[in-house]
């Protein structure tokens, strides 16, 4: 082939260009649906929210609900915890956050109870802090969920949530 | 590859052959020259293959009766156990099926390690094993959340938060292996799914890893180039069928001990209680044979670089034939590296030890320095020592030393191979 056939693209090469371009949306259309399926269906989109009862916890108490498959730590803390939360200077912190940001009321502070290490669930009153200890890798949390010591990378997380009314919590 | 023409004897046989020439490869198969100073460490290829065969066939048979579901899951199992013929010894045979085959890989690949057989020419047959060990590290993990009991959930909650660590798309990912936003339903019905699937790939991967095997045919215990055939090779069969088979027996004796006198010796107690996703076990291990990656995942204090070094701990294997400079393959004529490799067989067994116990306090300091020396060991010691080290004389043939006494320097010198490595 010369130099000045090389470089006029033909009808052929059109053709080439065309058919590949086409086949390459074509196995994009196909594998996408087969890699999507695998995302949260519509059913567990579905439990998105759920209502909890806050009316027979008390101070100094925890509970723990299932949201999204997920524990959700409801924590009515002392005056005490509260107290030595917003004492602390954001400087110390792994990943500074106030604890005004964290707990809007602060006699409840509502998290995902799971550590951001690997997904764990932490023990209340146990640890470094006097809060959270997370048992499989060793991560102390402080009485607002924030992570002092050990490999979890942020704090624990706090969920999109409402009071609906002084005893209930909406939580999602 | 056998050099001579093969022709089947019978009519029939040369009729099928020639349009599918399956007699040919059977005939090579048992003609096949093998080094006939092969140690009993060359004959877990064959166990491995045995253990293989035997999980894909357990594994059906459980399929039968296993329910893929968190509501169900549980209670199945407990009826395989209690309810189904012969069920208990099947599961068992699975779940200890698990930790032998595990048991003979670590032999297996620390015998590479040893006689250097995955040096050239052997690069891609070591390739492709350590893509087998990945795939049954994968497959395993996935086979003990099926139960669904406590270590069932939170081991599976444990190693696919790995992938949260990934920046920017780690929860989206995680999400996405879920199908869900925690470890649920549909994580279990895709991990049965591909539980299935896996053993097949890995039947697939050991098939390209004997064919790539027989291309420059077996290492040998002192690791020199032979002529095949030769009389320094003995025919597949009987010699090495008898062996293998032999061998077979010895491993099935430690395998039978297991199943029938302590078949959960291995397993977690945690995990005959039902998957409660509200509480996590007080401690959480892997099985043993993942625990040494558990002990490195854990000694980095860091999320991100601890995911990082586990995942490297496997992938400095992969590229291990080019980090080893020593041209000389078997550990028998390379004194200094022979210290080297039992420190790392040391420093993996520790490592595992570790892996078992709490991460803190002492445990974390060794866990610590024993994940360092593991790293130096490929990247630092391997490169270098290769190069500096002073490897003693090998000999011309395998039967030299029988025949001819032992390797004298003479000899040695005339030996071109050697010559190069001067």
């Amino acid at each position: 082939m010369s130099d000045s056939e090389k470089k006029k693209p033909n009808r052929r090469d059109f053709i080439v260009t065309a058919t590949t371009a086409a086949g390459a949306v074509g196995v994009g259309a196909v594998v996408w649906p087969l890699v999507d399926q695998m995302n949260p269906d519509a059913s567990v989109k579905a439990l998105a929210s759920t209502e909890v009862d806050i009316s027979a916890v008390e101070p100094g108490q925890s509970i723990t609900v299932l949201w999204r498959g997920k524990p959700v730590f409801i924590k009515r803390r002392t005056q005490d915890e509260i107290d030595s939360a917003r004492a602390v200077d954001l400087s110390e912190l792994k990943h500074p956050e106030k604890d005004e940001d964290r707990a809007k009321n602060p006699e409840w502070l509502v998290m995902l109870g799971v550590c951001t290490h690997l997904g764990c669930v932490p023990l209340n009153d146990k640890g470094d802090y006097g809060a959270w200890f997370c048992p499989c890798h060793g991560s102390h949390y402080d009485t607002s969920g924030r992570i002092r010591k050990g490999p979890a990378p942020t704090n624990m997380e706090v969920p999109k949530y409402e009071f609906v009314n002084s005893n209930t919590i909406k939580i999602g | 590859m056998s050099d001579h023409e093969y022709t089947p004897k019978s009519k029939v046989g040369k009729w099928f052959n020639d349009r599918l020439p399956l007699l040919t490869l059977a005939n090579h198969l048992t003609d096949y020259p093998t080094p006939k100073n092969l140690n009993y460490w060359w004959t877990f290829g064959g166990i491995l293959t045995f253990c293989l065969i035997t999980q894909i066939i357990t594994g059906i048979v459980l399929g039968m009766h296993y329910v893929a579901h968190a509501d169900l899951a549980f209670q199945s199992v407990e009826h395989i156990m209690r309810d189904v013929n012969y069920g208990w010894l099947i599961r068992y045979v699975h779940a200890n099926g698990a930790s032998m085959f595990f048991l003979a890989v670590y032999i297996h690949i620390f015998r590479s390690l040893y006689y250097g057989s995955y040096k050239s020419p052997r690069e891609v047959i070591w390739i492709i094993g350590m893509l087998i060990y990945f795939l049954m590290m994968a497959t395993a993990f996935m086979g003990y959340v099926l139960p669904w009991g406590q270590m069932s959930f939170w081991g599976a909650t444990v190693i696919t938060n790995l992938f949260s660590a990934i920046p920017l798309v780690g929860e989206s990912i995680t999400n996405w292996l879920w199908g869900g936003y925690s470890v649920d339903n549909p994580t279990l019905t895709r991990f049965f799914s591909l539980h299935y699937l896996f053993p097949f790939l890995i039947l697939g991967l050991v098939v390209l890893h004997i064919w790539a095997l027989h291309v420059p045919g077996n290492n040998n215990p002192i690791g020199i180039d032979i002529k095949k055939p030769s009389k320094d090779t003995v025919p597949f069969h009987p010699y090495i069928v008898i062996k293998d088979a032999f061998a077979l027996l010895i491993f099935l004796l430690i395998f039978a001990f297991f199943v029938f006198f302590s078949p959960n010796i291995l397993g977690h107690a945690d995990n005959y209680i039902e998957a409660n996703p509200l509480v996590t076990p007080a401690h959480i291990v892997p099985e043993w044979y993942l625990l040494p990656f558990y002990a490195i995942l854990r000694s980095v204090p860091d999320k991100l670089l601890g995911v990082i070094a586990m995942f490297a701990a496997i992938f400095v294997l992969v590229i291990l034939p080019w980090l080893d400079t020593s041209k000389v393959r078997s550990t028998v004529f390379r004194p200094i590296y022979k210290q080297f490799y039992w420190f790392l067989v040391a420093d993996v067994l520790i490592l595992g030890y570790v892996g078992a116990m709490p991460a803190e306090g002492l445990y974390l300091l060794i866990a610590r320095v024993a994940t360092a020396y593991y790293f130096a060991h490929f990247l630092i010691i391997l490169p270098f020592l290769g190069m500096k080290e002073k490897t003693t004389p090998l000999p011309l043939s395998i039967t030299e030393p029988v025949l001819g006494g032992s390797a004298d320097m003479v000899m040695a010198r005339n030996n071109s191979d050697f010559k190069e490595k001067l």
